[in-house]
């Protein structure tokens, strides 16, 4: 009686050494390490390493280790002060002007090439245990259906000029409004916008006297520009978070409107926030020098088809309203100096090229400005609620001659030198379709980080060893074989982790230190289940055997209840609570098995097969009537 | 040969004395509503939106002086206290309305608080925008809120309604509880507390569950007793168990709260509560509600399958 097949015992075996194996990468220590990428995602090459080797060799920086490896070079330091001192050495040569190379911090375990080779990696760390940033941004979706409303409204505009129906057409909330001046022409502008590529939705009406057609994007255009929308930020933010130099950054959609940013190891938030919040955009217009722009200003209006800006030491100047290209017409930007001023190195993509060409061509010895348009959000009272207001900065940063005719390559004065290496990463990454908001930002100090991880231990540790110690004191040798069965459980959680690659933060320890506590709870109900059987005078192995069938539904009802919990919390829950429900649901699932089966294995080790006088389960203080 | 029995015996009639613990969980319940609608509760930045810095002094810092600081240079409602030691200070502000966004708010306290001790260390940021803790609050009460529904469903899918009301009854009195000491004795009250007190759905319900299922058995197993004795017989024969458990569960957590510092302090402090209140509520206002019900073996019939492997167990 009470032996389990060999099945049983094998399948116990199997799932404590693959448990055991997987667990294993988060045993070696972690050196500190920077890791060089080519900006491009391409792989790096010999001569590459070579000359990382020559340039640490060069500046006299110690280093343990230096290794290609998956077409990055990896470089292992003794200590983080080395290890900051050669990545600031290492981006300073690398990256004198251009920006080829990607020079990031990480931490590197020491792991045997065995274990590389199986591909096993140890679990990954939340921000709260090691340092970093985390952002919550919202994506501004009323500025991005009315970015996409003005587009119409431009293109509707030199749609009815080139059929010479005299118009005007503006943009009125959620609605493009276009007012003519007779029924006929508004007949005849109808069907025109019908024809248009995908078009409006269309109501006649009147403005004021005149007969007007209003235009409304469907329900499916919406959604379609707020997917969009969406996708391209993300998709902007994750180029950005490249161009950061952060290793294993992570850049997600949050629900509808959302995306989350986290950048580990990061420790400055501002000049993350700078880069990935900017929607900073340039277009290129051509100065009106007809019209007095002081004149404008001091009247308060721009003279027809030019638009009144400002220089940033207050000059005022008038635009054209006519774009010749705008920042998203730009295929590459570079900051460096140019006749010793700071200067953004632009190339434009083939149609931007020949607009330029032309305007020129056509335009020597005139004016050009760069217009710099960026968003902020900023937290306004009204009728004491808290409102977020979105403002638009538009300045000219730079009025030049045009001194000959150019076209693909130019460049741009007139910035501060971070300006202009903000700027040049900006455009290189690409602009963001739509405004973003930071709405939640989480700063963890390294610090901190490495606080967390060795207080959320020694309470592991803690709890473990109490519980431990009890068990043995009550249940003897029983205790002891619970024990082993929590140590495995630990053991898998932690295996789990790694396999799943999800992330342990410090409500993720909790988590375990939690199910420590509820996993003995199976052997609790099993053990005094025996006890029992054998208050009511069954032999040894009957009462092993009726303890564990008897204790089986109430051990389920009472697990699966739990993970009932857990996933709502799963569901529900954001970053931290998500965390603690990972290690929750693991730690029950895995519990189940080492409760049940597990100590089920071990107890049939000892006692099964053979004559028992009695077992070795402790004794109750208190019982309930037989 | 039968192993010598040992221990005391234990007979209590648990539940004879129901109307006075229904009397003391009715207090309890009232008057951890009137706190929370009087007090109410000492939200975090989680739900309330706003700023809270974390910065490490040098030496122990002077509480006053960051204070009035603040205070001059026009951050009101600012909260500051000691985090742990007396180096580390945290800083929390509210939403603030003078058009400046968080980080604005971030960077000059930062400095303020540099001019005054330049070597100021900082730990720890976070920003949580207002309509992000509005969010979470109504997603917090929607998680509790299916929490329980499911719960309750499940119970009825593997017991029956009586008990799943008795199971749900004793979860609510459990979480309106835990909230009301939180809100009584004004502890911070986060998101972790908030999965702390979803943890003690979990283990309540688990500690109700071991008890029903034995009354489930029992029913079956002694048809002369009335319920009364019957649910007695198995709040009794359980009564190690939940003991040894809720020990356990409890060392583990005061290890959390002694040795896993501030950031976990409150989550093991409601998880603490609320296993306390679940050891007695199990006992007390999951089985005397489903007994208030009128449950009786004709409530418990299984079907056939169960039934047969039920008397085989028959001696």
């Amino acid at each position: 009686m009470n032996k389990f097949p060999l099945w049983k015992n094998l399948l116990v075996l199997l799932v404590l050494v693959f448990g055991m194996l997987f667990a294993l990468p988060n045993l070696f220590p972690e050196d500190p390490a920077v890791q060089i990428a080519a900006r491009d995602d391409s792989a790096l090459e010999a001569a590459e390493l070579a000359r990382v080797r020559q340039i640490l060799d060069d500046q006299t920086l110690d280093y343990r280790s230096i290794a290609l490896r998956d077409g990055r070079i990896s470089v292992r330091f003794e200590s983080v002060d080395d290890q900051l001192r050669a990545a600031d050495t290492l981006r300073g040569i690398l990256n004198p002007r251009t920006q080829d190379y990607v020079v990031a911090l990480v931490l590197a375990p020491r792991l045997p090439t065995w274990v590389r080779t199986l591909g096993l990696q140890p679990m990954s760390l939340g921000l709260d245990l090691r340092g970093g940033v985390h952002f919550l941004f919202e994506v501004d979706m009323d500025a991005a259906i009315d970015q996409v409303l003005r587009r119409y409204q431009e293109g509707i505009s030199v749609m009815l000029r080139d059929e010479r129906i005299p118009r005007r057409v503006r943009v009125d909330g959620e609605q493009v409004v276009v007012t003519v001046n007779s029924e006929e022409d508004a007949q005849r502008a109808e069907t025109m916008l019908r024809r248009m590529d995908d078009p409006l939705q269309i109501r006649r009406g009147a403005d004021g006297e005149r007969p007007a057609l209003y235009l409304t994007l469907s329900e499916e255009q919406v959604q379609e520009r707020r997917d969009f929308a969406i996708q391209q930020n993300t998709i902007t933010l994750r180029n950005r978070v490249n161009e950061l130099g952060v290793a294993e950054p992570l850049v997600a959609r949050q629900g509808a409107d959302r995306i989350v940013v986290q950048l580990p190891g990061v420790q400055d938030p501002r000049q993350a926030e700078v880069v990935l919040g900017a929607t900073a955009t340039l277009e290129f217009r051509l100065v009106d020098t007809e019209n007095d722009p002081i004149e404008a200003a001091r009247r308060g209006r721009a003279p027809i088809n030019t638009e009144l800006y400002y220089e940033r030491n207050g000059a005022p100047v008038l635009l054209s309203r006519d774009i010749i290209v705008t920042g998203d017409q730009l295929t590459n930007a570079s900051s460096g100096f140019s006749e010793g001023r700071p200067a953004v190195f632009v190339n434009l993509d083939s149609q931007g090229a020949r607009r330029m060409l032309q305007t020129t061509q056509a335009n020597l010895g005139r004016p050009m400005a760069v217009l710099f348009i960026e968003e902020r959000r900023n937290l306004v009272e009204q009728d004491g609620e808290l409102v977020e207001v979105s403002e638009t900065i538009r300045e000219v940063i730079s009025v030049a001659t045009i001194q000959g005719v150019f076209s693909s390559r130019f460049q741009i004065t007139g910035l501060a030198t971070t300006e202009a290496r903000d700027l040049a990463l900006l455009l290189r990454a690409g602009a963001l379709a739509a405004p973003i908001f930071k709405v939640e930002e989480r700063t963890i100090g390294p610090s901190l980080g490495q606080d967390n991880i060795d207080r959320g231990m020694q309470a592991v540790v803690l709890g473990f060893a109490l519980v431990v110690i009890f068990m043995i004191a009550y249940y003897r040798v029983f205790g002891l074989v619970a024990n082993l069965a929590l140590l495995t459980n630990v053991v898998l959680v932690v295996a789990l982790l790694s396999l799943l690659q999800a992330s342990l933060t410090l409500p993720g320890i909790a988590g375990i230190v939690l199910t420590v506590g509820m996993a003995v709870d199976a052997n609790v109900l099993i053990f005094e289940r025996i006890r029992e059987e054998l208050r009511n005078g069954n032999s040894p192995q009957a009462a092993i055997a009726a303890g564990y069938d008897k204790a089986f539904s109430s051990i389920a009802d009472a697990n699966i209840t739990t993970l009932i919990a857990a996933v709502v919390l799963f569901t529900f829950g954001t970053g931290p609570i998500k965390g603690f429900a990972v290690t929750l649901s693991l730690g029950i699932i895995t519990s189940m098995f080492t409760a049940i089966i597990g100590t089920r294995a071990v107890i049939n080790l000892i006692y099964g097969g053979r004559r028992v006088q009695r077992l070795s389960i402790g004794g109750s203080l208190i019982h309930a009537p037989g | 040969m039968p192993q010598a029995k040992t221990g005391k015996v234990l007979d209590i009639n648990f539940l004879g004395p129901r109307k006075i613990f229904f009397a003391l969980s009715a207090i309890l319940i009232v008057a951890s509503i009137a706190s929370v609608l009087t007090r109410g509760l000492n939200f975090g930045i989680d739900f309330t939106g706003g700023v809270l810095l974390e910065v490490g002094y040098p030496r122990a810092a002077e509480l006053e002086n960051i204070r009035s600081l603040l205070q001059a240079s026009g951050y009101e409602g600012a909260l500051v206290q000691n985090f742990g030691t007396a180096t580390d200070v945290l800083v929390r502000l509210p939403p603030q309305a003078e058009g400046m966004d968080g980080s604005a708010i971030r960077d000059t306290v930062l400095s303020l608080l540099r001019q005054q001790e330049p070597a100021v260390d900082l730990r720890r940021v976070e920003f949580v925008g207002p309509q992000v803790g509005d969010e979470l609050t109504e997603q917090g009460a929607l998680a509790m809120l299916f929490a329980l529904l499911m719960i309750l469903a499940y119970v009825s899918f593997r017991f029956q309604w009586k008990f799943s009301l008795g199971a749900v009854a004793a979860l609510a009195h459990d979480v309106i509880i835990t909230i009301g000491i939180f809100s009584l004795l004004q502890i911070p009250f986060d998101l972790a507390v908030l999965a702390a007190i979803l943890a003690v759905i979990g283990y309540s319900l688990n500690d109700t569950i071991v008890i029903f299922d034995r009354i489930r058995e029992n029913f079956l197993r002694l048809r002369r007793e009335t319920s009364e004795q019957v649910m007695n017989v198995s709040i009794n024969q359980t009564l190690a168990r939940t003991i040894v458990t809720g020990l356990t569960t409890l060392l583990v957590l005061f290890a959390l709260l002694f040795v896993g510092g501030d950031a976990l302090y409150g989550f093991s402090l409601a998880l603490i509560i609320g296993v306390v209140v679940g050891t007695y509520s199990s006992i007390y206002t999951a089985s005397a509600t489903a007994l208030a019900l009128n449950v009786s073996t004709v409530d418990l019939l299984p079907p056939q399958k169960e039934e047969d492997e039920t008397l085989k167990e028959l001696p």
